[in-house]
């Protein structure tokens, strides 16, 4: 009992300081110069640029990452069409941005579409800039998120198995009909999960989009990359502000991340 | 609408559609940073390595990624251990907070940590130790951003180990610290090690939180992926290219050990 009184009173403590304490910290650092300064730090023009750039990024990569995430899931576990040597291989491969460090992964856009490439270049000819501009940024946040839906969306596949689904074909029901009836019932929970695991990711991304954004004020800085520079800049009251609202809105994804693990666990 | 799904045309180009987005955007790009590394021949490649602030910077990175690993292993099966054997007042909000690393963006993280211990902090005021732009501030970073690995793979490990046979060690008169090397760690083990890797390539991958707050001294609290983020901004892709395939190498070579432990688990 003795050793049990001491293990939780040692997690208590580890929470409090590594966890609760930064959250406290970020909530009050934001009034050190009370409303007011909170309110300019905010209200700033590069401010609300760069708090729409985020919101925008947020929106286009989540749909275009939850689209082709379902897609790519049900492919991989049911197509009949692929070797299972084809799926057991682009399987490993969903993984490897986990792996790759978010700079890398700007990088590696910079490389192949920057300004000075081939295809840079091309694209420049016909009036598209990819990187400094917000296509390359989103480019950017979707390479970085896209394990996510897979990873959530593919286990509750493979868990329901293809029974159902084959029950309703042979009732006559096209696929669409299938999926919608009988596939989204089953994995709606762990899509939705995956949606919010994507909307964190995509607004907390940072290495990534600083490195393809190039970050230039009121143009593509985002929230994050202005909260960099404005530490850089030494204005740390400012920094505050903007981080208070991405902090807040972790929050909340925590708690919708909470609500939905535990609809998730719910067969 | 069904007409439309109906027909062949349609779900070949879905499929198209599907497997152009997920090579496009995952395994190019991968492609084509090796290539670029290795595009003006091997000596140039090992000329970008050899420089002492390149390797120092990967070395660095790869130490102190292993603290913050050790750590986390450590507290990880602490407060994992605590959430599932016991009960007590406050554990469900514990366990929602968890994750909170996850949840907020990284360069917040990075933010809050100076906020917290760097030169103005009351931290600094009581105990006057310089924390940041040294080494221990990177590793608190990188525990930080870590944390939510270890406990996450292990939970549901403990939760499936089976009560039974923890009693029948008891019964056949085995004693409690016997027991838990016997059954309980054997049983903890995959998911601890497979947490521990998790956490070893994100902490190796890690910018956001890092470059804030490590001062970023060249051959002394340089990290790599911050060195990376130095070469891109010096206009000198092919060192930031070099160095970032190292990174890559070791980080794939971990995803790939990760996948056959999970794989040799479930067997």
């Amino acid at each position: 009992m003795m050793m049990r009184r001491l293990w939780i009173t040692l997690t208590y403590i580890v929470v409090s300081l590594l966890l609760l304490l930064p959250l406290y910290k970020i909530f009050t650092g934001a009034w050190a110069d009370g409303l007011s300064g909170f309110m300019d730090a905010l209200l700033r023009a590069q401010s609300l640029h760069a708090l729409k750039m985020t919101g925008l990024i947020v929106i286009i990569v989540t749909v275009i990452n939850t689209l082709f995430g379902v897609m790519l899931s049900i492919y991989l576990v049911r197509a009949t069409w692929l070797s299972p040597l084809v799926k057991r291989l682009s399987n490993s491969i969903v993984d490897l941005p986990f792996a790759v460090s978010p700079v890398i992964g700007g990088l590696m856009i910079v490389l192949l579409l920057g300004p000075n490439t081939v295809l840079g270049t091309m694209l420049g000819n016909v009036g598209v800039s990819i990187v400094y501009a917000l296509p390359g940024m989103v480019l950017a946040t979707l390479f970085v998120t896209f394990p996510i839906m897979v990873r959530e969306v593919m286990p509750v596949l493979q868990e329901i198995g293809d029974q159902q689904e084959q029950a309703a074909s042979t009732l006559g029901a096209y696929s669409w009909y299938t999926f919608w009836k009988v596939t989204w019932p089953n994995i709606r929970f762990a899509v939705m999960y995956g949606v919010v695991l994507t909307v964190a990711r995509s607004l907390g991304e940072f290495g990534a989009v600083l490195v393809v954004s190039g970050n230039i004020i009121n143009k593509t800085q985002t929230a994050t990359t202005l909260v960099y520079q404005d530490v850089e800049n030494f204005n740390v009251v400012a920094a505050n502000g903007i981080a208070l609202v991405l902090a807040a809105f972790s929050i909340m994804l925590l708690l919708l991340m909470e609500w939905t693990k535990k609809r998730k666990e719910v067969h | 609408m069904n007409s439309l799904f109906r027909s062949q045309k349609w779900s070949y180009s879905f499929r198209t559609i599907v497997f152009i987005y997920f090579i496009g955007l995952i395994i190019i790009p991968i492609i084509g940073i090796y290539t670029q590394s290795f595009s003006s021949g091997i000596t140039s490649f090992i000329d970008n390595l050899s420089d002492p602030l390149a390797w120092k910077a990967v070395l660095l990175t790869l130490k102190l990624a292993a603290i913050a690993t050790l750590i986390n292993t450590a507290i990880g099966t602490m407060i994992g251990w605590v959430l599932v054997r016991y009960e007590f007042p406050g554990k469900r909000m514990i366990n929602s907070v968890i994750d909170l690393p996850f949840a907020l963006p990284t360069a917040v993280a990075g933010f809050i940590i100076l906020l917290l211990v760097g030169p103005s902090s009351l931290f600094y005021e009581w105990f006057g130790i310089d924390v940041v732009f040294h080494e221990p501030a990177i590793v608190l970073a990188m525990v930080f951003v870590t944390f939510p690995f270890v406990i996450r793979g292990l939970q549901p490990l403990l939760e499936e180990l089976d009560k039974s046979e923890e009693e029948a060690a008891y019964t056949l008169g085995s004693s409690k610290s016997r027991t838990f090397f016997q059954i309980i760690l054997p049983t903890m083990l995959p998911g601890i090690l497979s947490g521990a890797m998790l956490a070893f390539s994100r902490a190796i991958a890690e910018f956001g939180a890092v470059v804030l707050i490590s001062g970023n001294i060249p051959g002394k609290t340089l990290v790599a992926s911050v060195y990376i983020f130095g070469e891109i901004e010096s206009n000198n892709p092919q060192g930031a290219a070099a160095v970032s395939v190292l990174l890559l190498t070791i980080s794939f070579l971990i995803l790939w050990f990760i996948h056959k432990l999970n794989r040799g688990g479930q067997a």
